[in-house]
C-alpha cells in the first residue's frame, strides 16, 4: 500500500498501520501543525517540493522484521546480496536493513543480547520500551526545530533504536542500511541512540549500500544521547541518487566527560542540507565533526557542523573538506557557539575546499560566537584550485589526468579517510573514482 | 631517439626557443650548457608537453613519431622522463602510492605489493634516501637534495628510455651528487640504449656522467657544439667569451 500527500488522514493511517499508542499519534499530529507553520529554510540550496505528491508511506505487505535472510522475500534478499550488504554482516556486531518505509531485517550477535544491548527499529522500541523512548524521543531534536524536523515528526517511519547499557563496550560497529526503490518516495526514518554512562558505540549508517533510488525526499532525524564518560561515533557516507533532496537533522547531547564524533560524508543527492550538531552540556565533554562533501554536476552540498558549548572546559573540533567539480557547489555552513557558562573551552574550525574546474563553486559560511573571555575559537579556512603544476608533475610520470586528479582528491580528504574503518575507506575510494 | 627540428616556442607572448634543433641518437649522452634565462628549462618542459609553452613552429620527433600534440602522460609512458630543476611538493599524496601508480600505468597487471616495496626500499638505500621519504607525501618537508634523489629514485623504478636531467647538481652536495651519478651510471650500463640530456651550469656533473656532445645554448638556440673540452672552456671563460672566441674563430 501507498500513502500519497500530507494530510491528517494519512498521518492517522500511518499510525494505525503501525498500531501506535496515543502519545505517538499525538506527537505526529502536533508535528504536522508545526510543519504547516514553519517556513522553508531561508538559507542554502533552493528547491521546490510539492508536498502533496510525495509518497509518505509505502510497504508491499506488512510482516514482521526478520532476523534470518532466508525468511526475507527472495527478490529483496537478492538485491541486498548484490549490494554486498549481506556479506558485510560478518564485520559487524549487528545490522538493520530498511526497505522503503519499514525495517525488514535486524540481527545482532548473541553476546550483545546477553549484554542487554537493544538494537531494533524505532517502532518496536516504542512498543517494547516506551519509557526509555519517551525519555529521549524528540528531546534532543525538537519537532519545532525546523520545517523538515517537523515533517519527520509527523510521518516518520523506520529508523533504528539503539540502547547501550552502562559500562558496555562493543568490539565492532552496529550498522543500518537504508534503501528506497520507488519513484517519488519519501524516506523519513527516525533514529534514536542512547549510550548510557561509561559505554562505547560505533554506529555506521548506510555506508556501503549505493542508493539508486528514484526518491524525491529524504528527511531524517537522528538523536543521540551520550552519557557520562561515554563515547559515540556515528559514521555515514550518503550516496543518494542525484534526484534526491537530502535534508537531515542530526544532533547529539553530550554529558560530562562524554565524547561525540560525527564522521559524515556526502557524495550523492541533488541537494543536501546537513549540519551534525553536538550540544556539549556536561563539563569536560567534547565533540568532533569531520565532514567531506563532493558536489558534481547539478549537485549542491550544503553541509557543516554545529557545536554548542554549555559545560565548562568543553572542546570541539570541526574539520570540513569540500570538493566541487563539473559545475557543482560544495558549501561549508557551520556554527560554534560558546555560551557564557562554558569557561575554559576551546573550539577549532578548519574548513578547506578544493575546486576542480572553473564551472564549480565552493563557499564557506562560518558563524563563530564566543560569549566568554575565558574560552576561545580558532578558525582556519583555505580554498584551493587544482594546481596545474601538481597535475603536470604527476602526469610527467605517466599518470593520466584522471588518475592524477584522483590522487590529489584522495590526498585532500586523507584526514577523513583515515577515520574510516578499512572496508569503508576502500568503498569511499571506489565511490569517489566513479564520481570523478 | 629524440630529434628536434627548428622549434620555436613562446610563453606569455615572449619568444623563448628560437629555431632550436638537436639530434640525440639511441644511447647517446648530450649536455646543454647556457646562461640563466636562456630557455634550458623551457626546452625540457616543452619536450615533456607542458601546456604553458606554445609551439609556434617546428617538430619534436621521438622514436620516429612527431609528438608535438601528445599529452604529457602519453609522452611519459612512451619513455620520456624529466628530472625537474625544482621538483614541487604535493600535500596529501603519498610518494610510494604515487610511484606505484606510475609503475602500474606502464603495466597490464599491477605490480605486487611485496615486489614493489622490496624494489623501492633497495633503490632508496642505494641513493641514501631516508626511508621515511618514501612514505611521506611527495617531497613534503624535503630538502632540495632529497627532492633530486627522489627524481632519480623514480628513474630507476619507471625505467625511461630518454632522460632529461635539468640541473640535477643544484641542491646536491658533492658526495650526494657522486652517489646519485653512480646510480644513474649503473642504470645506463644496464640499459645501454637509454639516451640522456643533461642540462647544467657547471661541468662537475659531466665528470661523473660523461657526455658525447656538449652544446652551448644562448638566447634559445644552440650556438656551439663540441665535447667535454667545450664545457671546461665555458667554465674558464664564461658564456659570452666562449661564444665570442668561437665566433672569432669562425671568421678568422
Ligand atoms: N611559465 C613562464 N611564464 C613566464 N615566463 C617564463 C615561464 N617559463 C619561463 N619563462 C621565461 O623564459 C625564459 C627562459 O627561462 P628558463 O627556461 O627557465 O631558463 P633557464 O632554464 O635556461 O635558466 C626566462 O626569461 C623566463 O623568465
Ligand atoms: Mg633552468
Amino acid at each position: 500500500m501507498e500513502l500519497v500527500g500530507l494530510t491528517k488522514e494519512n498521518i492517522r493511517k500511518i499510525s494505525e498501520i503501525k498500531h501506535e499508542e496515543q502519545w505517538v499519534l499525538d506527537y505526529r499530529l502536533k508535528s504536522y501543525e508545526l510543519f504547516k507553520k514553519e517556513a522553508m529554510p531561508s538559507f542554502g540550496p533552493k528547491y521546490e517540493i510539492d508536498f502533496d505528491k510525495v509518497v509518505y508511506y509505502k510497504n508491499e505487505d506488512i510482516s514482521d522484521i526478520k532476523d534470518n535472510w532466508n525468511n526475507v522475500d527472495s527478490c529483496v534478499k537478492d538485491e541486498f546480496k548484490s549490494l554486498g550488504v549481506i556479506d558485510s554482516e560478518k564485520y559487524l556486531s549487528g545490522i538493520g536493513v530498511q526497505y522503503e518505509s519499514e525495517v525488514i531485517y535486524h540481527n545482532m550477535l548473541e553476546e550483545l543480547v546477553k549484554k542487554n544491548v537493544i538494537f531494533t527499529s524505532i517502532e518496536v522500541a516504542m512498543k517494547k520500551y516506551p519509557d526509555l523512548v519517551k525519555k529521549y524521543f524528540g528531546k534532543i531534536v525538537s519537532n519545532a526545530d525546523n520545517k523538515f524536523a517537523s515533517l519527520n515528526g509527523a510521518v516518520f517511519s523506520g529508523g533504528s533504536f539503539i540502547y547501550i547499557p552502562p559500562n558496555t563496550t562493543l568490539d565492532r560497529p552496529l550498522q543500518s542500511y537504508f534503501r528506497i526503490n520507488s519513484r517519488s518516495m519519501g524516506q523519513f526514518e527516525r533514529t534514536l541512540i542512547i549510550v548510557d554512562d561509561n559505554s562505547d558505540l560505533h554506529y555506521v549508517e548506510g555506508c556501503t549500500a549505493p542508493t539508486y533510488s528514484d526518491s524525491s525526499l529524504h528527511a531524517a532525524v537522528v538523536e543521540i544521547y551520550v552519557g557520562k564518560n561515554s563515547h559515540c561515533r556515528y559514521t555515514t557516507i550518503q550516496n543518494w541518487a542525484v534526484n534526491v533532496l537530502n535534508l537531515v537533522t542530526k544532533r547529539a547531547l553530550v554529558e560530562e566527560n562524554g565524547v561525540m564524533e560525527w564522521i559524515d560524508g556526502n557524495i550523492g543527492s541533488r541537494a543536501t542540507m546537513k549540519y551534525p550538531a553536538c550540544i556539549l552540556k556536561g563539563d569536560n565533554s567534547s565533540g568532533t565533526c569531520i565532514t567531506i562533501s563532493v558536489a558534481s554536476k547539478n549537485q549542491q552540498q550544503d553541509s557543516g557542523a554545529k557545536m554548542i558549548h554549555i559545560g565548562k572546559n568543553t572542546t570541539s573540533n570541526i574539520i570540513s573538506k569540500s570538493i566541487a567539480r563539473n559545475g557543482g557547489n560544495a558549501t561549508y555552513r557551520g556554527m560554534v557557539d560558546i555560551k557564557k557558562s562554558a569557561t575554559g573551552s576551546k573550539a577549532i574550525v578548519k574548513c578547506d575546499s578544493l575546486i576542480l574546474d572553473k564551472k564549480s563553486k565552493s563557499d564557506a559560511y562560518p558563524t563563530n560566537i564566543c560569549r566568554t573571555d575565558l574560552s576561545n575559537i580558532e578558525h582556519e579556512a583555505t580554498v584551493s584550485r587544482i594546481n596545474e603544476d601538481n597535475l603536470f608533475y604527476l602526469m610527467s610520470r605517466g599518470l593520466t589526468e584522471q588518475k592524477a586528479t584522483e590522487l590529489i582528491v584522495l590526498g585532500f580528504i586523507e584526514k577523513f579517510r583515515e577515520e574510516l574503518p578499512m572496508e569503508y575507506a576502500l568503498e569511499l575510494n571506489q565511490l569517489l573514482k566513479r564520481n570523478l | 631517439m629524440l630529434k628536434i627540428d627548428k622549434l620555436n616556442v613562446i610563453v606569455k607572448d615572449k619568444k623563448i626557443l628560437n629555431d632550436f634543433s638537436i639530434d640525440i641518437k639511441d644511447g647517446e649522452i648530450h649536455a646543454i650548457m647556457g646562461p640563466n634565462g636562456t630557455g634550458k628549462s623551457t626546452l625540457s618542459k616543452v619536450i615533456m608537453g607542458n601546456k604553458n609553452y606554445k609551439i609556434e613552429s617546428g617538430k619534436i620527433v621521438f622514436n620516429g613519431d612527431v609528438i608535438n600534440d601528445l599529452e604529457t602522460d602519453e609522452r611519459a609512458r612512451r619513455g620520456i622522463f624529466l628530472s625537474m630543476q625544482n621538483p614541487i611538493s604535493i600535500e596529501g599524496v603519498q610518494n610510494s602510492e604515487f610511484i606505484k601508480t606510475a609503475i602500474n600505468a606502464r603495466r597490464n597487471t599491477p605490480i605486487g605489493l611485496y615486489e614493489f616495496i622490496k624494489e623501492i626500499t633497495a633503490k632508496a638505500s642505494e641513493l641514501d634516501l631516508k626511508e621515511d621519504m618514501i612514505h611521506r607525501a611527495i617531497n613534503v618537508g624535503a630538502s632540495g637534495g632529497e627532492r633530486k634523489k627522489n627524481e632519480v629514485l623514480q628513474i630507476s623504478l619507471l625505467k625511461p628510455s630518454f632522460i632529461i636531467l635539468d640541473e640535477l647538481d643544484s641542491g646536491l652536495d658533492v658526495d650526494s651528487l657522486k652517489k646519485v651519478c653512480e646510480s644513474l651510471n649503473k642504470y645506463l650500463e644496464e640499459n645501454p640504449k637509454t639516451s640522456v640530456l643533461i642540462i647544467t651550469h657547471y661541468p662537475r656533473i659531466l665528470e661523473y656522467i660523461k657526455p658525447r656532445y656538449v652544446h652551448m645554448m644562448v638566447n634559445g638556440k644552440i650556438v656551439k657544439t663540441g665535447n667535454l673540452t667545450l664545457a671546461l672552456e665555458i667554465e674558464k671563460s664564461g658564456y659570452s667569451d666562449t661564444f665570442n672566441i668561437s665566433e672569432n674563430k669562425v671568421y678568422e
